[in-house]
């Protein structure tokens, strides 16, 4: 076991650290505030190669690991949660058509994804089939070349700003089995949005539903065959998991440095906060949960790499464990700043806001259990 | 025109430094090392050159510990076509850069050479001009903007009276001031492709130069530690503070 990481490895996260200094570190307290996308920042990243990270380089991509890839959302996360984690969506439906789709539609999608002239949208969630989310009702009735797609979809990220949404349609029988893929174009007659919603956090980036009446799409625009959508789904979430996961990573290593100088400016009693023993004792265990965490991350990462068998339990747990874990932290560094923390004058409660959603999205923390459990009574 | 970029690997800009316990030098152990940022203008500027199609090949060159290698692999990831390292231990004087620089260009013959007007650990802002006066070429300092149209390169420059214009033909030699542009970040693709661009290692003691140093230093020792501020109670006690203790007035 090799916990180093390779010279390309460590010049890519300082390249990563240094844009996000440049580039997202200043402006997320304004994002946040004024609930902007910041497609623009967006753009500079993918100019660097950040929005089709681990598409194969023949198809556009950056061709990456997707330990490589953690370590990039990681870094950019610790300059904005909420904006890093809807690059990692894009990522994450720009592989799926790198990886499932034809020559037509890579031809069609993956340069503009790759520049993020087009962004992406993931949408699996509805208001009745969240945590169930095999029992979708949204629907593709075949009509000669055509689909024709009908219901919403809820909680979509990137709604009303993405170009293309990949949508989970049930195409057959009812549960996981009768479940398909389709792109769906942005400017498709019968696509509309519902109001944005109002967020706790995530505000750099829009979560609307998407409403489907007789959208009709030509049946070229499947990803994969009919009817192996849910696996394409679920597929594409381990890695999303362990993305999300890494900016969970990200989010805490913020926290947490944050933590670090406050504690040695700050003086009560007529002393350093970092003189108190219990201070001490709360930023050694944030560090050595953050570092936890980070482990089972990266080992995730490289499970999906090598395509390791318990890469599901691995993604799951490393999941719930980061999330958890970096809510925590966040949490723990809120408090260290006292009032201060829970002033918008200090990132911190920014952090919090956006990191407490990790633990419900891209499957549920207890969902995870569901999934982790389940294959340690089968072994 | 082929473009010799020289890159120093220095304690990163941003880093911590402390004074070394036997106060002989700055404590390089765990400290963020990076890219001498005016040698990050200089290459930057070679790349614009040759995006420009104004140069052909661009190569980057340190002088240093093997460790450089990380900085020549940042300057081939940022877009250098090949990167050659005199590898050395020492800690080397200025002259003795600019004599191993010299033997290169003779060997490389380019056209044109851009470096930093000055590394950061050092501030020596030597190197350059001392280069120049070896190959006996022209040279323009401290550049904020370059023009090149066919032989002749036109270098504006910042003086303390505000901007001067030179003007020289190739060959010479260009030193960078902070101003002359913003260097970009290097490509996710491109970080991982900079492995497989040559890099040639030399060792230092190959190129006949003698490398001793002409200098001695004696000590090295941070700046006092500044005293805790006081609160005065009057303007009285601050004039008088300001007169016999701080003897400013
Ligand atoms: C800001 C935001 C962005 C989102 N972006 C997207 C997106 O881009 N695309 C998309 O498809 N979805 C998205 N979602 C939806 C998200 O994935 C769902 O909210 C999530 O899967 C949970 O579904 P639910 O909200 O319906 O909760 P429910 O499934 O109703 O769950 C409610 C509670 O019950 C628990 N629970 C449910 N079933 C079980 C069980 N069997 N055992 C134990 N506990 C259980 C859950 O863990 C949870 O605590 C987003 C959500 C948010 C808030």
């Amino acid at each position: 076991m090799d916990f180093t990481l390779s010279d390309e490895q460590r010049a890519l996260t300082e390249m990563v650290e240094q844009f996000t200094e440049a580039e997202i570190t200043p402006n997320a307290k304004d994002w946040d505030e004024q609930h902007h996308f910041p497609i623009a920042t967006l753009r500079k990243a993918a100019d660097l190669g950040l929005a089709a990270m681990y598409v194969k380089p023949e198809l556009g991509g950056s061709g990456l690991s997707r330990l490589e890839a953690a370590l990039v959302f990681e870094k950019l996360a610790m300059g904005c949660v909420s904006t890093t984690a809807y690059l990692s969506i894009h990522n994450m439906v720009t592989w799926m058509i790198g990886h499932y789709g034809s020559s037509t539609l890579h031809e069609k999608y993956l340069s503009h994804l790759a520049s993020m002239q087009w962004t992406a949208s993931y949408c699996l969630t509805e208001s009745n089939a969240g945590s169930d989310a095999a029992s979708l009702i949204t629907s593709a009735r075949r009509d000669g070349d055509c689909y024709i797609i009908n219901g919403a979809k809820a909680f979509i990220s990137g709604a009303t700003q993405s170009h293309v949404y990949a949508v989970m349609v049930r195409t057959g029988e009812l549960g996981p089995k009768g479940i398909s893929c389709i792109l769906v174009d942005k400017d498709t007659p019968g696509l509309s949005f519902g109001k944005l919603e109002q967020k706790l956090g995530w505000h750099s980036q829009p979560t609307a539903m998407v409403f489907f009446e007789n959208c009709r799409v030509p049946i070229s625009q499947l990803l994969g065959v009919e009817n192996s959508g849910f696996s394409i789904a679920l597929t594409a979430l381990n890695g999303g998991r362990v993305n999300i996961a890494a900016c969970s990573l990200g989010g805490a290593s913020a926290c947490l440095k944050a933590s670090l100088a406050y504690v040695q400016e700050r003086s009560q009693f007529g002393k350093n906060l970092s003189q108190f023993q219990h201070i001490q004792f709360t930023l050694a265990t944030m560090a050595t949960q953050l570092d936890a965490a980070r482990l089972m991350v990266y080992r995730a990462a490289a499970a999906i790499d090598n395509q390791d068998t318990p890469l599901v339990t691995q993604c799951a747990m490393a999941k719930k464990f980061a999330t958890d874990v970096c809510f925590e932290i966040a949490n723990q560094a809120l408090q260290l700043h006292g009032g201060y923390g829970y002033l918008k004058d200090y990132p911190i409660e920014r952090f919090l806001r956006d990191l407490r959603v990790h633990q419900i999205l891209e499957g549920t923390n207890e969902i995870m259990q569901t999934i982790i459990a389940k294959r340690l009574l089968e072994a | 025109m082929k473009i010799l970029v020289a890159v120093k690997r220095v304690i990163d800009p941003y880093a911590k430094i402390r004074v070394n316990a036997d106060q002989t030098g700055i404590e390089t152990h765990n400290v963020k090392l990076s890219m001498n940022p005016f040698d990050e203008i200089a290459l930057e500027e070679a790349l614009r050159l040759k995006e420009q199609g104004l140069a052909s090949e661009i190569i980057v060159i340190s002088i240093g510990p093997i460790q450089a290698q990380e900085t020549l692999r940042q300057g081939l990831a940022l877009g250098a076509d090949r990167a050659i390292l005199i590898q050395t231990d020492q800690d080397l004087e200025p002259l003795v850069i600019a004599q191993l620089l010299n033997r290169i260009s003779l060997r490389e013959a380019p056209q044109l050479i851009i470096l930093g007007k000055q590394a950061i650990d050092n501030d020596a802002n030597q190197t350059g001009q001392m280069l120049a006066a070896l190959l006996n070429w022209p040279q323009a300092t401290f550049a904020s903007k370059v023009t090149i149209d066919q032989q002749r390169v036109t270098v504006e420059r910042e003086i303390d009276g505000g901007l001067q214009t030179l003007a020289f033909d190739l060959p010479g030699i260009i030193t960078t001031d902070l101003r002359l542009n913003t260097p970009r970040f290097a490509k996710l693709p491109n970080i991982m492709k900079a492995k497989s661009k040559p890099l040639e290692i030399i060792a230092s003691e190959t190129l006949g130069i003698d490398l001793t140093p002409r200098l001695t230093t004696l000590s090295i020792k941070p700046p006092p530690i500044r005293p805790k501020g006081i609160l005065v109670h009057s303007v009285d006690e601050l004039i008088d503070k300001l007169r016999f203790e701080a003897k400013v007035i």
